[in-house]
């Protein structure tokens, strides 16, 4: 039960950082129709970001939990630049292009960055400070989650919560969801759809900045590379929990988390992988939507 | 009459103009040696690539200023595979269309595979400084490959009597990263263990290299009540490995290979790294010619030099001394060369065996001690 409960818990903690950055993906996808594939590159940008600024912060002898807050801060908006630069470089000139053509300039994007912070930064990986703060666990418990781990799974929850209330209750919220229902319709009723692509791809940046703070600080490393491997992962989360969908993006993050952590428990992590994209095939087959994609009706 | 006199002079011209490009090739002797260097020296196994390329250029510069090799100078081609077997095989068939006869180099096992047999079919030696793949001497396919460092089965074979002699192992769990070089030593290191019989493998799986984290599979070595894991594969995921096992409170031991024997292991997993055991080349820090090759290398660069720096300066040694004896580097003469003259190296005395296995070279156990790695005795 015991060792049951421990990979669960590393299950839900992988798949909370799939879920924050597959936000991103089924964002965007569910409001310009696109997948932006240079998203990986942005969490690892915020990752990168935070890194250096928590290593500035180190020499002038602040650390802890101030250090952490302001780098997180400083990657986040960081971060979020870079996804609304992105944006307005490579999507929205191409707005009115055939589908394909956006497609092809994310995947540019996406190698344009990597090759960016590979050239600007290094090619090595480099040691990522522990910026999370350690709590005094009982130690059975910590056994089975690390406090790293805890603060990971509650970050999430309570990004995700923040964001669900922002997408319902609020007036920019309001405008992505009819953005995302019928552009041209929004674009009638007075709804600046510029600005609000542009919101969506600050948020889900943000987002994803965070994901790879928490995650770097997790496993203590970071790369230039880091964003592809995590970005097809969330990619695959999005279309598994149904892509456009907001609470299938998270849903669909924490099913692949956990399917990769029990294949790896009780099969053998040589088939890790392999689990995890069989199941994404059998629930396309069954619901070709994904798990809580809805069937788009043909705009007309 | 006079056409056929303009017929002759334009045949003439046509026989002339074919002499020209031909005709400077008769000064051939003045030629330089051209040694071809393939290796890592781009992407994130740069760190392996680089100091290979360094200790040519260092060896190759001291030649010249002593006048060359048989009177001629000698010239490096540098080519980049990157470490991708997909890569690697451009890289060869590039160098050979370039007539190169000699090639030190490549870096990783997989890239070195799939180039050989390129260099093979164009008899072109090959020798390279870190590609310790068994199969590459041991299946007798590649009479054109030689190599300075020893062989993955001599590495596996020291760790597993490491680990069951000196850890007193019991319960060992044998990891790798599914790569050519990390899958086969684990490969080699279970069957060790089974043979030994004083072990058991209650684990033996492959990680994929680049995920997010290892959490399960550290749990999963927890559960199998391991005292030793030994790993096959590169220091990324060494390091996050080690990292996610010691904040989990284990204190199970960590063995592993020169993939992780780098500097880059210890900087990135920090105070985890402590007490890590790696396999890597004897310490040859004794070895008045190592000093030497080191000294150089720290007054050209500014830095103390990377991984598999001695063996590529050994191995750009052992091919140069060879075409010397041979006096050209015709394949036969300078392969016979390399197998029959002792060369003095930073590693030390050197022959190859008839497989093209250094004579001479082996490896010894490291642990990290206070951030570094400290050879045990």
């Amino acid at each position: 039960m015991e060792y049951f409960l421990e990979l669960f818990a590393g299950g839900l903690t992988r798949g909370s950082i799939y879920a924050l950055i597959a936000l991103g993906y089924t964002m965007v996808y569910g409001i310009i129709e696109l997948i932006n594939f240079a998203h990986g590159e942005i969490y690892m940008i915020g990752a990168f970001t935070a890194l250096i600024v928590s290593s500035v912060l180190a020499m002038s002898g602040m650390s802890g939990v101030s250090a952490l807050v302001l780098a997180s801060i400083v990657a986040v908006v960081y971060a979020s630049a870079y996804g609304f630069t992105v944006e307005k470089i490579a999507y929205k000139p191409l707005r009115r292009a055939p589908r394909l053509s956006p497609l092809i300039s994310a995947i540019g994007m996406s190698i344009f960055l990597q090759n960016y912070v590979l050239l600007a930064q290094t090619p090595d990986f480099l040691p990522f400070p522990n910026l999370l703060p350690e709590l005094p666990l009982p130690e059975a418990f910590g056994n089975i989650i690390g406090s790293t781990e805890l603060i990971i799974l509650l970050t999430t929850a309570v990004i995700m919560g923040g964001l669900t209330l922002v997408i319902k209750f609020t007036k920019m919220g309001k405008a992505m969801r009819a953005t995302a229902q019928d552009r041209d319709m929004a674009m009638l009723v007075g709804i600046n759809v510029n600005r609000v692509i542009s919101n969506t791809f600050v948020i889900g940046s943000a987002l994803a900045a965070v994901g790879g703070i928490l995650i770097a600080s997790h496993v203590g490393r970071v790369n230039f590379f880091i964003g592809f491997i995590a970005g097809i992962k969330a990619f695959t989360a999005a279309v598994l929990g149904g892509i456009g969908s907001i609470p299938g993006a998270v849903l669909g993050g924490l099913v692949l988390g956990l399917t990769e952590s029990f294949a790896t428990g009780y099969v053998s992590s040589d088939y890790e992988d392999v689990f995890a994209f069989a199941l994404l095939i059998v629930i396309l087959i069954l619901r070709p939507t994904g798990l809580l994609g809805r069937a788009a009706a043909p705009k007309v | 009459m006079k056409k056929i006199w303009f017929t002759r002079i334009r045949i003439i011209a046509a026989l002339a103009l074919f002499c020209i490009p031909t005709a400077p090739s008769a000064g051939q002797a003045a030629e330089s040696v051209r040694l071809g260097i393939a290796g890592a020296h781009s992407g994130d196994l740069a760190s392996y690539g680089i100091p290979s390329l360094r200790a040519a250029e260092l060896v190759v510069k001291d030649i010249n200023a002593k006048g060359g090799i048989l009177g001629r100078k000698v010239e490096l081609r540098v080519e980049d595979d990157a470490c991708k077997p997909e890569v690697a095989t451009n890289t060869a068939t590039k160098l050979v269309s370039e007539g190169i006869k000699v090639v030190m180099g490549h870096i990783c096992s997989g890239a070195t595979k799939a180039a050989l047999g390129i260099y093979r079919d164009a008899k072109v030696i090959v020798m390279s400084p870190s590609a310790t793949n068994p199969e590459l001497t041991q299946s007798g396919e590649y009479p054109n490959f030689y190599r300075t460092i020893a062989s993955d089965d001599a590495q596996a074979r020291l760790e597993v009597d490491f680990a069951i002699g000196v850890l007193k192992a019991r319960k060992i769990a044998v990891l790798h990263d599914k790569g050519d070089y990390g899958k086969g030593l684990a490969e080699h290191a279970r069957k060790f263990i089974k043979a030994s019989g004083k072990a058991k493998v209650v684990l033996y799986e492959g990680v994929t290299p680049g995920a997010v984290d290892y959490a399960a599979v550290v749990q999963k070595i927890r559960r199998a009540e391991t005292d030793t894991v030994l790993f096959g594969g590169y220091h990324p995921e060494a390091a996050l490995i080690v990292t996610q096992m010691r904040k989990k409170n284990m204190k199970t031991f960590f063995v592993s290979d020169d993939g992780v024997k780098d500097e880059t292991f210890i900087k990135v997993a920090g105070k985890y790294a402590e007490g890590v055991y790696a396999t890597g080349p004897r310490d040859v820090s004794k070895n008045p010619l190592a000093i030497a090759a080191n000294d150089t290398h720290k007054k050209n660069y500014g830095t103390e030099p990377g991984a598999f720096f001695l063996n590529a300066y050994t191995a750009t040694q052992a091919l140069l001394n060879a075409i010397q004896k041979a006096g050209s580097e015709n394949y036969e003469n300078t392969g016979k060369a390399l197998r029959t003259n002792y060369v003095n190296t930073p590693l030390g005395k050197i022959r190859f065996d008839k497989r093209g296995d250094a004579v001479g070279v082996g490896f010894s156990i490291y642990q990290v001690r206070k951030g570094f790695y400290t050879e045990v005795k």
